[in-house]
């Protein structure tokens, strides 16, 4: 069932590529084959894999539970807010929080995550901006 | 011999303390990356590469690092396949045989040096191959025109799938996937936007490192939160002896024959497109026990078990590196990632690379020679050492992976939307995974995407629209057939090839339960 609906998923990206691939706006310099082709072609080939595994599924993978499932998606969305907090926070601190929260869902206890986030922060800081000399990002600390 | 002269040049150039002191640390990183479980060379070099660029190193300091990230991973990953019955990566997965029953007569140490005496062997002599085999199809690859490019990169993606998918529609899915993530941003031909839905963001494309890194080390993130508390926790594994580190003499002269035998095997395996070091390995343990294997000791802790495989992976390492440098065309998932820092440094792989950047290719050859010695240096001294990193659990571990995957990414753009779309390709790579869709066409999909395009309109303009000048000539012919072969061969084979060496690996696992 899971390649069916991958294989119904792919077969739309196709169809949309495809769709996409239709409408790019053509310049007056273009050459002989012009921007469209090749993306029509690789939308083919995408279409027809698709197609092939909507037919002819290979069997259910193991999926995990629900609640590793959100488990997932919650790392995701924190590795996001991380993306976005970090100009605003800084390297140090952002950087602690989503250390902190991986280490404690990846299975350490509560207190101890905070000390390995803390530490895994301060320890990169030091390595690749201290010793190393790269720009992380800035907070209102200036770290 | 003008060769050897070539090979001077480039030892002036790794020669350098600089050079030689990132070969020391790459091959350090790379052999702790190879060892733990999960983490495999693709891995190492993904999280590695960013860094490479941030740190400003110029085209031969990185690829010397990163090549020797993945060389040491090679070497790397036998040490929990004979610690832990755990593959570090799927090349380790035939040391397991042999490996692990060594480890659990107290014979850890001995099998830990040996097979790094064997890793050296096979990737010092592989490493001869790539000086001997790669300029000389070099010659061959100036004979190509537009058409043929094209022609050979289809190849690439038809074969690269190769035995590391079952399914050779998944294969063609993810090469288009990948294809068509290259065409995002501004088309270099005319100019014009393309699926960039007014997002300015896009106008550039999609970085391919972000788009490696997430696939790469932020899958596997989500890959150890899946499986947390379960068999992936490696710290919950009991603990070997390591014994006597020295091997004899007696046993590694015992294991010459077989070494010499699957050196050469498996920098055969490895040149071929696509084989890569799984086959490279798999293949070499099946020929020793066939030609050896009289006492059915196979299997049990024989000691020629251990060399075979790992001579042959590490010299499918090296000769994975002949078509990459000589062709431009990557002969595995890991070299697939080097190519995206040749090209991310503005050096395009293949025949010119040998004539243009002459100090790059050499010198990387012979820091691929001094890392070897390295290696060896390292590998059996300070085996313990190495050892201990396993000790590290992965809950620690891999919020540091994590971290620095970001750190990376970031300090080469420092823009927030490259993070985010990186998160979005590590969760799509879980995904993925999960699906059995590999993950390499993609990578090097969005990596040849624009190469491949350009040549394939030069191609059709010079003949003024004729599509059929694509496969006119006889070389063209020459590549579409292997490519046909290499497509519609794995549908055949690969299937059961795979099925044996997991069979192989399943059924040593349960006689230990």
């Amino acid at each position: 069932m899971s390649d069916r609906v991958f294989g119904g998923i792919g077969l739309v990206l196709a169809l949309f590529f495809g769709w996409q691939a239709s409408i790019i706006q053509e310049s007056f310099l273009s050459d002989v084959v012009g921007p469209k082709m090749f993306p029509y072609i690789i939308a083919t080939v995408m279409g027809i894999a698709s197609i092939y595994f909507l037919l002819k599924p290979d069997p259910e993978p193991d999926w995990p539970n629900a609640g590793r499932l959100a488990e997932i998606g919650f790392a995701a969305l924190v590795m996001l807010a991380y993306a976005l907090a970090l100009p605003q926070l800084g390297f140090v601190i952002a950087t602690a929080l989503a250390a902190t929260y991986l280490t404690w869902r990846l299975g350490s206890r509560p207190l101890e995550s905070v000390i390995i986030g803390v530490a895994t922060s301060v320890g990169i800081y030091v390595v690749f901006r201290l010793l190393l000399g790269l720009s992380l990002a800035r907070g209102p600390f200036g770290f | 011999m003008d060769l050897m002269s070539q090979l001077a040049d480039g030892f002036a150039v790794a020669l350098t303390w600089q050079n030689l002191a990132l070969a020391l640390m790459g091959c350090f990183l790379g052999t702790i990356m190879g060892a733990l479980p999960g983490l495999g060379p693709s891995n190492g070099v993904a999280i590695l590469i960013p860094l490479a660029f941030t740190l400003g190193l110029g085209a031969t300091p990185s690829l010397i690092l990163l090549t020797s990230v993945y060389y040491g991973a090679m070497y790397g990953g036998r040490i929990s396949s004979i610690l832990l019955n755990i593959p570090g990566d799927e090349p380790a997965m035939m040391t397991c045989l042999d490996g692990y029953p060594m480890a659990q007569q107290g014979r850890a140490g001995e099998a830990l040096a040996l097979s790094g005496v064997a890793s050296f062997v096979g990737a010092f002599f592989a490493t001869w191959g790539l000086v001997l085999l790669a300029p000389q199809l070099v010659k061959v690859a100036l004979l190509f025109g537009p058409a043929e490019y094209f022609a050979l990169f289809a190849l690439a993606f038809a074969t690269l799938g190769g035995i590391s998918s079952t399914n050779q529609a998944k294969s063609a899915f993810a090469a288009a996937l990948g294809l068509g993530l290259a065409m995002i941003g501004v088309d270099t031909q005319t100019g014009v936007p393309r699926f960039t839905f007014g997002e300015v963001h896009l106008y550039d494309g999609i970085d391919f490192l972000v788009a490696i890194v997430g696939l790469f080390a932020l899958s596997e993130v989500f890959v150890f939160l899946e499986h947390r508390g379960t068999e992936r926790d490696i710290s919950r594994q009991p603990r070997m002896q390591i014994g006597r580190i020295v091997p004899s003499w007696s046993l590694i002269r015992s294991c010459i024959p077989t070494m010499g035998r699957t050196t050469i095997l498996g920098f055969i395996a490895g040149v071929l497109p696509g084989a890569g070091a799984s086959l490279g390995s798999f293949i070499s343990y099946s020929m020793e026990k066939r030609i050896v294997d009289r006492d059915n000791t196979f299997g049990t802790g024989d000691p020629r078990g251990v060399a075979a495989p790992e001579a042959g992976n590490n010299a499918a390492a090296g000769g994975a590196l002949v078509p990459m440098l000589a062709l431009g065309v990557p002969g595995s998932g890991t070299t697939a990632v080097l190519l995206a820092v040749l090209l991310a440094l503005n050096i395009t792989p293949g025949p010119l690379l040998f004539t243009q950047n002459p100090d790059v290719v050499w010198g990387l050859i012979a820091a691929l020679f001094i890392g070897n010695v390295m290696l060896l240096a390292m590998n059996i001294p300070m085996v313990g050492l190495f050892t201990r990193v396993l000790l590290v659990p992965p809950r620690i571990l891999m919020p540091i992976v994590a971290m620095i995957s970001f750190v990376g990414i970031y300090g080469i753009s420092g823009s927030s939307f490259d993070l985010m779309v990186m998160v979005g390709f590590g969760v799509m790579g879980w995904v993925l995974r999960k699906l059995d869709v590999p993950l390499v066409p993609i990578i090097l999909g969005t990596l040849l995407g624009n190469e491949m395009e350009v040549n394939f309109r030069r191609a059709v303009n010079i003949a003024d629209g004729d599509y059929s000048v694509l496969i006119s000539s006889p070389l063209t012919i020459l590549l579409w057939s292997i490519a046909i072969i290499g497509f519609v061969l794995p549908i055949l084979v690969g299937g059961v090839l795979r099925r044996r060496m997991r069979m192989a690996h399943d059924a040593e696992g349960a006689i230990e339960d």
